[in-house]
């Protein structure tokens, strides 16, 4: 017992005495948490609206007016012809053209449906897919208007309810995200190097010669990142829930918990990497190559999970990061209890205690 | 010249010598690019959706009938009052619960017009939306029918409808792959020349080796090369491969030329390389190199317009993103690629990129020292 806390005073020395390392382990996650917290956003301001009206009477005017109005478009430019279009869009004008059919106010008299073309830059879907929905809620809003406004409210009225995020700020839904994000990479990348680093330096003979057992030696690697990623990760909430405002509905002391453990995991799987490769490099290549994109793509951050094709969800199972995004943003948005969360807490308990066992069984107590 | 040649030697042995790395170069970049292309997509589709019917009847039934049989939605259980309902939205069993009040029936009959209540999930706010569209579009429709029944012959809608034809130009179908695999082509690129440059003076100072070759009468610029050149080399090698399965694969459209694509890369890679030299530089060991790359990688990445928009950046931090040289690669690929740009139309980026080259470049040979502290 007395060696194994000889060992853990030489680890946390390790790290203090590297003033340059500590630094960056404390100030980065909390510089990128605050960028980004501000810069990924969802909503597009000021879309730039190009507007080809063939028909030029009142209720076109009505609608272009609504367009104006909804604080979503700006009107950028009139068009006159389909060239026109083309031209605007290559030299990027415009961001969406609407093209009103002539006789349109008639036509929606008459036969009771008039068209509107939505042209939008299909090169960007992301921008395209927002855009054309901020042009079906203007055209519905108009509808509802005029509907109200000639009382002839007819059959099954929907009345929506936004449930969670009434105001629909994506900043509710990203933070969370790049909680997930930030805390697995920073945590995984600072134990992935700690046991190649022994060997490379050759400092690993010591140890092995020592009367610490491989348990023991993994386990010391790791408490001291436990300890100082605790720092981490009540940073990274205050922020969360001090800056960026993102409500905590539910228990701040489970999602204290949660964290915890999500960071065990993601310790635990740096650990693993450590214990398996043979260099630094290819322990940091494999933890910050092997874990970004995956991460940001496959854990339900940007992309939702329910909509990509089955492998892939399959696959985005092993990504702790997509349980841990769960039990946040069900705690932080729903306010749910642990009774709605034990399934993803059983995961990230059950990927720690393989990933740790994994990594003991493959430390070897011989050099080669 | 012969000086160059020798430690370009090295430097290939080197890397191809570390079986370790050796996959981790070739092969795990071009997986994540198979797996993950698919990955990105927003097409909000069988969404879960919970039914609190109060009234029971007739008219309620073949409501939930149209919202069952559209495709979009998909019942997956029923709630008895408001807090079940919530329930059901928290443990993620449903993203909208479909609540239809008592006496539903009688209203629409007696008043001609009825309310149903639609609780959406909204964490994602986008989604929420896409839900709110689809549910409002059957409700639409199930009006109609339903006038038609009521008043035979009668006005079908008095207010008239306004429809929305869509179109998307240079990717009709909204396809994802198409505008995914480019960007992750070049995260990728950057990801391996960035940490693989990153690491490489550091990783001789750490074991020591450095001291051998500052000995040597090399000069400065001939150092640089050599450890530029095999990357550089690698990077492009990277970069065809990539195009290779996104051409095949993928079968994403390349409008543009190959030689573009080309240029832009090899001066992308002086960048990324100049950079990563640098941060080996600056720093005393692999780790802080490592986690200095780590924090621009991240920032670069997510900050690419490859995943959200720039579009949606406040001001600022679009103007920042200028600063972001995967940013310049990502839209200059997806233009070439998607748009078949030309020099003329990317010459802004282009020109930030050729900037930037010189200036890490420069900053990377007088940082580098050959005596040792």
């Amino acid at each position: 017992m007395q060696s194994f806390i000889g060992f853990l005073q030489k680890e946390f020395y390790h790290i203090f005495r590297d003033r340059r390392t500590a630094m960056i382990l404390f100030g980065m996650p909390l510089i990128q948490l605050l960028l980004f917290g501000f810069a990924i956003r969802n909503e597009i301001q000021d879309v730039k609206l190009g507007i080809y009206d063939q028909s030029r009477d009142t209720v076109t005017k009505e609608i272009i007016d609504k367009f104006a109005s909804s604080g979503y478009f700006v009107l950028s430019r009139e068009l006159h012809t389909q060239h026109e279009i083309e031209e605007a869009f290559s030299s990027g004008n415009i961001t969406e053209a609407l093209v009103f059919e002539p006789g349109f106010a008639e036509r929606l008299q008459r036969d009771g449906k008039a068209n509107v073309q939505v042209i939008t830059d299909g090169s960007n879907p992301n921008v395209s897919r927002i855009v054309s929905g901020y042009t079906a809620a203007v055209l519905q809003d108009y509808r509802n208007s005029s509907l109200q406004r000639t009382g002839t409210e007819v059959g099954v009225v929907p009345v929506p309810l936004m449930m969670f995020n009434p105001e629909l700020k994506s900043v509710d839904l990203f933070v969370p995200g790049l909680m997930a994000l930030i805390l697995m990479l920073v945590s995984a990348l600072m134990t992935s190097i700690s046991i190649t680093r022994e060997k490379e330096n050759g400092t690993m003979e010591v140890l092995l010669v020592s009367s610490l057992r491989p348990a023991q030696i993994i386990i010391g690697k790791v408490v001291p990142y436990f300890l100082l990623s605790f720092i981490n990760v009540v940073t990274i909430i205050t922020v969360a829930s001090l800056v960026f405002g993102v409500p905590c509905r539910g228990s701040i002391l489970l999602l204290l918990i949660e964290s915890l453990l999500y960071i065990v995991t993601a310790l635990s799987l740096g650990i693993f990497i450590s214990s398996v490769t043979s260099s630094q490099q290819v322990a940091m290549m494999i933890a910050l190559g092997g874990l970004l994109l995956p991460t940001i793509l496959l854990s339900g951050f940007i992309f939702p999970i329910a909509s990509m094709p089955l492998p892939l969800r399959v696959i985005s199972n092993l990504i702790p990061a997509r349980w841990y995004l769960i039990i946040v943003r069900s705690i932080m948005l729903k306010g749910a209890g642990f009774s709605y969360i034990w399934k993803e807490t059983l995961v990230l308990v059950v990927m720690s205690t393989v990933l740790m066992a994994a990594s003991i069984k493959k430390f070897k107590i011989r050099l080669q | 010249m012969r000086t160059i040649r020798f430690i370009l030697q090295k430097e290939f042995l080197q890397i191809f010598r570390n079986r370790g790395m050796l996959p981790i170069i070739f092969v795990m970049p071009f997986i994540q690019l198979i797996i993950l292309s698919y990955a990105a997509t927003f097409d909000v589709s069988r969404v879960p959706f919970n039914l609190q019917d109060r009234d029971r009847s007739a008219t309620s039934h073949r409501l939930v009938e149209k919202f069952t049989s559209s495709g979009y939605f998909n019942l997956t259980g029923y709630s008895f009052s408001d807090r079940e309902s919530q329930s059901e939205l928290v443990a993620r069993r449903a993203d909208l619960v479909l609540v239809i009040p008592s006496n539903f029936e009688r209203d629409l009959a007696t008043t001609g017009h009825a309310p149903v209540q639609l609780m959406i999930n909204a964490e994602d706010g986008f989604s929420a939306g896409v839900i709110q569209t689809y549910a409002n579009e059957i409700i639409g429709n199930f009006n109609r029918d339903e006038l038609k029944l009521l008043i035979p012959g009668g006005e079908v809608d008095a207010a008239g409808e306004i429809g929305m034809l869509s179109s998307n130009w240079y990717n009709p179908e909204l396809k994802y792959t198409h505008y995914m695999v480019p960007g992750i082509i070049v995260i990728l690129v950057t990801l391996i020349g960035l940490f693989l440059s990153g690491m490489n003076v550091v990783r001789e100072r750490e074991i020591g080796t450095i001291d051998q070759i500052n000995v040597t009468p090399i000069k400065r610029y001939q150092f640089i090369t050599g450890k530029l050149l095999p990357f550089w080399i690698i990077g492009l090698g990277e970069l065809s491969a990539g195009l290779v399965i996104a051409r095949f694969l993928f079968h994403v459209p390349m409008l543009g030329c190959y030689w573009l694509v080309y240029l832009v890369a090899g001066i992308y890679l002086l960048v990324v390389l100049g950079m990563g030299l640098l941060i080996s530089t600056v720093t005393e060991t692999q780790q802080q190199a490592m986690f200095i790359a780590w924090f621009f990688m991240v920032i670069f990445t997510l900050l690419s317009g490859l995943f959200t928009s720039i579009e949606s950046m406040p001001h600022w931090a679009q103007t920042m993103t200028l600063l972001n040289p995967v940013r310049h690669f990502v839209d200059i690929m997806r233009r070439v690629m998607l748009k078949g740009s030309g020099v003329a139309e990317i010459a802004q980026p282009l020109s930030i990129l050729t900037a930037y080259a010189a200036v890490m470049l420069t900053l990377a040979v007088n940082r580098y020292s050959k005596v040792s502290e």
